[in-house]
């Protein structure tokens, strides 16, 4: 499968990374040999063998449905990023975290 | 052109846990901000997701319920996307393997116009387990917006329907029979106020006739069924207007405006459904055993279709009688309780769903809470079997329950609502009324049929209401014939 530079910035976006366009030649000759690797295991015959979707062969441990924690919101929000402006406090209020605004 | 509408549905059902799915924060509703949002809630660094056990049990006895394949082994997934309200950059979802494959629901379409009601079954595609994001709050500071993430984390299985409905009668028919059904197994509180129970309604058009499914707008986060009922409705003539003045439809994510009965498109978002789905390597494959399957099976009630079987067979009760006391396990169990303690099976359907219902509704109350409990509703019923009242009386002394004025033979005797059924007593009165209305008693004997039923009257006015109407009647005839 070929990678075009716009792949690249289209998978750049979705993750919300900045790639500069210098930045995107390299990033697309890396991906492709990537693609490349992967091309050479889609060649080994795998007929039979159930896929894996964990590497360890453990099944999901199940915890009780039992409430075990407790308010710690005053020590989270102490980390709560900056609004920027200059201000170094938390941006929260009134027990929430502030964000810019979300206009649905 | 005739066009046939084709509907879909995605149901987000909260689960009843105490806590969250992977984590063991509460997820209590009404909390104050944050105060509910662990570690794990908030996505902080090194965190990793543990899976709850009764979650998973949710989603097995819902599986169980629609007779459904329950994987062995299903497989938690990451979908990516970006949001406030979803600290981590994805929501842990199930994509590829989900707990519940292929069920089906029978729903009850009820009569619409000259259309009668009739039975359909809807397949059911899939049902996954998932987590729910948090809450933006908008205006509280000027310009921000505030993130709560209370909610973030809390269980939610979301339940695909095949594209199997036809009209909105049918997708509301589906989503109230869903709601009993979740509500009934225990595994939703149905508090559609709360978002405990919401819907996504997929709708798309097509001529008549032809089986290519046309291009689908999906309505999100409808609450109510009289808004969803709205929705589509004005979603398909949308449609189909926009078809026949040659235009096409653009598949889109649309939110429905309760205030101008409209349906709108959200800003767009481009490649908003390019999730990239993959398995999330911080936990491993959900295995579910035999062993787990029947360990939930031995605690499920029975179930509403069984009981609405049983219901006609054991009590010779209406298809319809016995449909309309299983939309609730409330309400079933409170009518099982009413026979079980004595009363007349259909006699006793007649009164909870006839006068008690209405007297419930109109004091907003639930069966649960009823004033009146099964076995004083039986006990009422029982002094009308054996003559003690009049169905007459017997809603005065209902009242009277109501109001908690006693017990149904003391309300009986302090109101002196016995009926008089000593046929000599009841032969002297009618005797009294013949003597008085002598011009009535010519004037049904000269043929006015009309004339008998004011005797009637005359006597039940001189018993003061209390004598057997039935009684009353043969007494009369006897006397006039």
């Amino acid at each position: 499968m070929a990678l075009s530079i716009e792949d690249i910035k289209k998978v750049a976006h979705l993750a919300r990374i900045e790639v500069s366009e210098s930045d995107a030649a390299a990033t697309l000759t890396k991906l492709t040999g990537i693609l490349g690797l992967i091309e050479q295991m889609q060649a080994v015959d795998t007929t039979g063998i159930e896929p894996m979707s964990h590497s360890q062969d453990l099944s999901q441990r199940l915890r009780d449905d039992i409430v075990t924690k407790t308010n710690l919101r005053d020590e989270f929000q102490k980390n709560a990023p900056a609004l920027g402006n200059g201000s170094t406090e938390p941006a929260v209020a009134g027990g929430l975290y502030l964000v810019p605004k979300v206009i649905e | 052109m005739e066009w046939e509408v084709v509907i879909g549905l995605e149901t987000h059902t909260q689960l009843r846990t105490n806590t969250k799915i992977f984590s063991g924060a509460s997820i209590k509703y009404g909390a104050e901000p944050n105060t509910q949002a662990c570690e794990v809630s908030i996505a902080l660094p090194g965190v990793l997701p543990v899976l709850n056990k009764e979650a998973v049990q949710c989603a097995i006895k819902f599986g169980l319920a629609i007779n459904a394949h329950i994987a062995p082994r299903s497989v938690f997934a990451r979908k990516n996307y970006f949001y406030p309200d979803l600290p981590k950059g994805y929501q842990i979802s199930q994509f590829e393997l989900p707990v519940v494959g292929k069920g089906a629901v029978t729903i009850q379409v009820p009569a619409v116009g000259k259309n009668s009601a009739y039975e359909k079954v809807v397949n059911i595609t899939r049902a996954h387990l998932e987590e729910d994001a948090g809450k933006s709050v908008h205006g509280a500071v000027e310009g921000m917006s505030g993130i709560d993430l209370n909610r973030a984390g809390t269980p939610l299985l979301e339940i695909v329907t095949e594209p199997d409905m036809r009209s909105a009668a049918e997708a509301v028919a589906y989503a109230k029979k869903l709601h009993e059904l979740v509500q009934w197994i225990g595994i939703c509180d149905g508090n559609m106020q709360e978002g405990s129970f919401r819907c996504d309604v997929n709708v798309s058009v097509r001529p008549k006739g032809t089986e290519k499914l046309g291009t689908r707008r999906e309505i999100k986060n409808l609450n109510s069924f009289k808004f969803m009922t709205q929705a589509i409705e004005y979603e398909t003539r949308w449609q189909i207007e926009t078809l026949e003045d040659g235009g096409t439809i653009q598949q889109a994510t649309v939110l429905f405006n309760p205030d101008t009965g409209e349906t709108r498109s959200m800003r767009s978002k481009e490649e908003a459904n390019d999730y990239r789905y993959f398995p999330d390597p911080d936990l491993l494959p959900l295995v579910i055993s035999e062993a787990d399957k029947d360990a939930v099976r031995a605690t499920m009630p029975e179930l509403p279709e069984a009981m609405k079987a049983r219901f006609e067979a054991e009590y010779a009760l209406s298809s319809y009688d016995s449909n309309a006391l299983t939309t609730s396990r409330d309400l079933a169990n409170y009518f099982v309780a009413t026979v079980d303690a004595g009363a007349d099976a259909k006699q006793s359907a007649n009164w909870v769903m006839g006068i008690l219902a209405a007297k419930l509704n109109a004091a907003d109350t639930s069966i649960i809470d009823s004033p009146i409990n099964a076995q004083q509703l039986a006990q009422l019923l029982r002094r009308i079997g054996d003559n003690t009242i009049s169905n007459n009386a017997a809603k005065q002394v209902f009242e009277a329950l109501w109001n908690a004025e006693g017990s149904v033979d003391d309300i009986i005797a302090a109101k002196g609502l016995k009926q008089e059924s000593d046929s000599g007593a009841i032969e002297a009165i009618i005797d009294e009324v013949l003597a008085a209305n002598a011009a009535m008693v010519d004037e049904f004997k000269a043929g006015k049929e009309k004339a008998f039923n004011a005797l009637v009257g005359q006597a039940m006015k001189a018993s003061k209401g209390k004598a057997n109407p039935a009684q009353v009647n043969d007494i009369l005839k006897k006397k006039l014939s």
